[in-house]
């Protein structure tokens, strides 16, 4: 049981690696200052596992930089390096390749440092290794040239040597792996692939020496052990097949009790034991597997050897009792199979693989087990290992996520529509009145700042060209408006009266006059402030004008102009929602075929185990009958030695 | 960088696994969950572009760009107390309270940026309050408030609350 879950610990750790590569993707940005919130925004999403958030803010950020005229004003223009990648990294891990290569390389062929570039070569080849185009992969390894990061130095020459392991270049990937085997970052893993690598190209000795190596590499955590205990394996199974089966036990034995290859390294160490015709020691790992979880492949085949083992010991009895264990055991496992099987049928997986806590949960293989009405996931785990499966389940759990969001957003509409009703109802009977207001107050308001540009311009007049009567006082411009009129009556007249009229008349203009010249530069500098009062107070003005013309506009565009954006969403959103559907109900049914077909698998080889264990019981009660029998007759016989 | 090598080491193994399992022509049920794998990747593009298309629509809908505030949370670099909630108050009214989960305090952590919240306010002087509680290093429990004058013109408003410790806040304009 604990081995078995290690085993899906260490399946489940490439998943959590995959999804921590978001967190790394925001490269220094705890070493400088955050320029641009909505790209720290991403991050936050990022960070959380929350990629389609997270790539929704940074595509729109981006997007919005790369239409700005001059970009070097922009926030994210000190973070742009970072958040190009980071895209890529968000769109792989949101398992959308083809956007992260395209988003990868569009980086690789920008004009960048050195470093960044090879970075970003990198992450291009591994994306294609990932999706098994080697030869893209290479292409993208070659493009690596000059300075390289030094934490990325040995992951490159690492996948590179994968890359030609998986081309069957295998001398090539010899010669990589062998400058690889001091470097700590890749501790174990280089020295169990070389053994690999060297055993394809044909060099079996120096293979066997190689992973007899990785087999006690030192230190480490879970996955350096975890290879170590695969090299010990691996290195066994080879002497068994070449022959050299007592070679083989000390390497079995290295392998962990707790390990997640500790079984198939029990049951061949049982199998190593028997082919040298030493069942007494078979005996022993067989035993120890036989009583561990049922449900285990290993687990199952041990059940039969240990009876087959005391069969070859000729100890019929034992083989017999443990032969009927074994039926009984298989037979349990049948209607494990059996009923989960008809759990798939009835859509109870797909169901439970929805649930949030699934989601939420890495090692959800596990924690499905726990769940009422949820199918028996022990003989799932090896099917759950592989990369494909991985990738439809979480790409079922993407679609169901993408299903609620469009669901979710379907209703949203109607929300619209009835928020963009409301505000029409009470905005359209309200404006004509408001707008009639507006016609009235505008044109007053317009006058006023006629007169104010007016009065300025005669200001300026007046400070170039002084005209102390432009500054006279209404009574003083009645006054000189009336003795001009009496000066006009007396026109044609004479005499003495009309002399003195005259006279005075002069004098009191005179007077006037003389106060408008002294008292000029005063009335100056107070027309000169009332204008300046008058220009504030003509400033408030016109800010409300604007504030009024704004709002005026924003009640307008709070209902208008939404109707064809919304409609053209709405047909997005739903035929979009349908496709969803229609790929959803694809990936859960090819999720369903794949895991019966996993589980028939396992059922037809429980059967024929049955049939083993069912012929080889009734094969042992005869053999100790007859055992029994003999035993009786060779006691009576007179020669035979007493009780 | 070490979780990206983690990452390609298990997949060189479970690929050279793959290999060895599978062979090199991929199953029928294979073949089908990668051309599936293609029309998901499809999908999700053109649901993402309808979620940017969506956001732009909401914003404008719901929050013009004349009345609009947005609060965006961060915690200053180095700093490891543990943030328990938020209440942001605007004009004395509660506009959002926020409880953080270990995911959400570690992304704050990690340098990620938390729009707590966008709403809508008139042009013109107004004031925030942001009260945080948690624990700090040393398990001491704290409450702390500060309030800070602003003023929103016509342009979107953009507030960063940074917390430069257990008991300091710091208001940055954007």
């Amino acid at each position: 049981m604990r081995a078995r879950k290690t085993l899906i610990g260490v399946v489940v750790l490439c998943l959590g690696a995959l999804s921590l590569v978001g967190s790394a993707s925001g490269r220094g940005s705890r070493d400088k200052a955050l320029h641009d919130l909505y790209f720290g925004e991403a991050l936050y999403y990022a960070r959380q596992g929350h990629f389609f958030d997270a790539l929704e803010r940074l595509d729109a950020e981006l997007g919005q930089h790369r239409a700005l005229d001059e970009p070097e004003l922009d926030s994210l223009y000190y973070h742009l390096h970072d958040a190009e990648f980071s895209v890529g990294d968000f769109e792989l891990n949101y398992r959308m390749h083809h956007r992260a290569g395209h988003a990868i390389t569009a980086v690789l062929e920008g004009a960048v440092d050195e470093q960044v570039r090879n970075d970003a070569a990198y992450r291009l080849a591994r994306i294609h290794f990932q999706k098994d185009q080697l030869e893209d992969a290479l292409a993208a390894l070659e493009r690596i040239q000059g300075k390289i990061p030094e934490g990325i130095r040995d992951d490159i020459e690492f996948l590179r040597a994968n890359v030609f392991l998986g081309l069957g270049r295998n001398d090539d990937a010899v010669k990589v792996l062998k400058r690889l085997q001091g470097a700590a970052s890749v501790k174990g893993f280089a020295a169990y692939n070389l053994g690999i690598a060297l055993l394809e190209a044909g060099h079996e000795q120096e293979a066997f020496e190689q992973l007899d190596r990785a087999g006690q590499v030192a230190g480490g955590g879970e996955p350096v052990l975890a290879i170590r205990d695969k090299s010990n394996l691996v290195l066994g199974r080879l002497l068994v097949d070449s022959g050299r089966p007592d070679a083989a036990k000390r390497f079995f034995d290295r392998v962990r009790l707790d390990g997640p290859f500790s079984n198939a390294a029990l049951l061949a160490s049982g199998w190593a034991a028997a082919s040298a015709n030493d069942y007494e020691r078979a005996v022993v790992p067989w035993g120890i597997l036989a009583a561990r979880e049922s449900t285990d492949g290993a687990v199952q085949e041990a059940k039969l050897a240990v009876p087959f083992a005391y069969g070859k010991l000729e100890v019929y009895g034992r083989a017999a009792v443990n032969y009927a264990s074994a039926l009984d055991a298989f037979g349990g496992e049948l209607k494990k199979v059996d009923a989960s099987i008809a759990s798939i049928r009835d859509g109870k997986f797909l169901k439970a693989l929805a649930r949030e806590e699934i989601k939420q949960n890495p090692d959800w293989v596990i924690q499905l087990r726990s769940l009422p009405e949820s199918p028996e996931t022990y003989y799932l785990t090896e099917l759950a290992a592989s990369n494909d499966f991985q990738t439809a389940v979480q790409n079922y759990l993407d679609l169901e996520d993408l299903r609620r969001k469009l669901a979710s957003w379907d209703v949203d509409f109607d929300s619209f529509d009835d928020m963009i009703g409301l505000r029409r109802s009470y905005y359209e009977p309200l404006l004509p009145g408001v707008d009639h207001d507006f016609r009235d107050l505008d044109s007053r308001m317009r006058l006023r700042i006629e007169q104010d540009k007016l009065l300025e311009q005669r200001l300026r007049g007046l400070l170039v060209a002084p005209r102390p009567d432009f500054l006279a006082t209404a009574d003083e411009r009645l006054a000189s408006e009336q003795l001009a009129a009496l000066d006009g009556a007396l026109a044609g007249a004479s005499g003495q009266q009309a002399d003195v009229l005259r006279e005075r008349i002069r004098r009191l203009q005179g007077v006037i006059n003389f106060v408008l010249r002294t008292e000029y530069d005063d009335r100056l500098n107070k027309f000169n402030r009332h204008l300046a009062e008058l220009s504030a107070a003509i400033d408030v003005l016109n800010a409300r004008y604007e504030s009024f013309v704004r709002t005026r506009q924003a009640a307008v565009h709070s209902y208008e102009g939404y109707d064809t954006p919304i409609a053209r969403l709405r047909t997005h959103v739903s035929g979009s929602l349908a496709k969803v559907n229609q790929l959803l109900a694809r990936q859960g049914h090819i999720i369903e075929l794949v895991a019966i077909d996993v589980l028939t698998a396992r059922r037809e080889r429980l059967a024929e185990y049955q049939d083993q264990a069912r012929y080889a019981l009734a094969d042992s009660y005869d053999r100790a009958t007859k055992s029994r029998v003999e035993g009786k007759t060779a006691a009576l016989a007179p020669s035979g030695r007493p009780e | 960088m070490g979780n990206l090598r983690t990452a390609t080491l298990v997949l060189g193994c479970s690929v050279l696994l793959a290999r060895a399992s599978f062979g090199d022509a991929p199953s029928a049920s294979q073949q089908e969950m990668r051309s599936l794998d293609e029309q998901v990747q499809e999908i999700k593009s053109d649901v993402l572009g309808i979620a940017a298309d969506l956001t732009r629509l909401e914003e404008k809908l719901l929050y013009p760009s004349n009345t609009q505030i947005s609060v965006f949370v961060s915690i200053a670099s180095g700093e490891t107390f543990r943030l328990d909630a938020m209440r942001i108050d605007v004009d004395g009214k509660l506009a959002t309270h926020f409880i953080y989960g270990f995911k959400e305090l570690d992304a704050l952590q990690h340098g990620g940026v938390q729009r707590i919240f966008t709403g809508n306010v008139p042009t013109g002087a107004h004031e925030i309050a942001v009260s945080v509680n948690g624990k700090t290093q040393l398990d001491k429990v704290f409450s702390h408030s500060e309030t800070f004058a602003f003023s929103k013109g016509i342009e979107p408003k953009l507030l960063g609350v940074t917390l430069t410790g257990p008991e300091s806040i710091q208001l940055g304009d954007w």
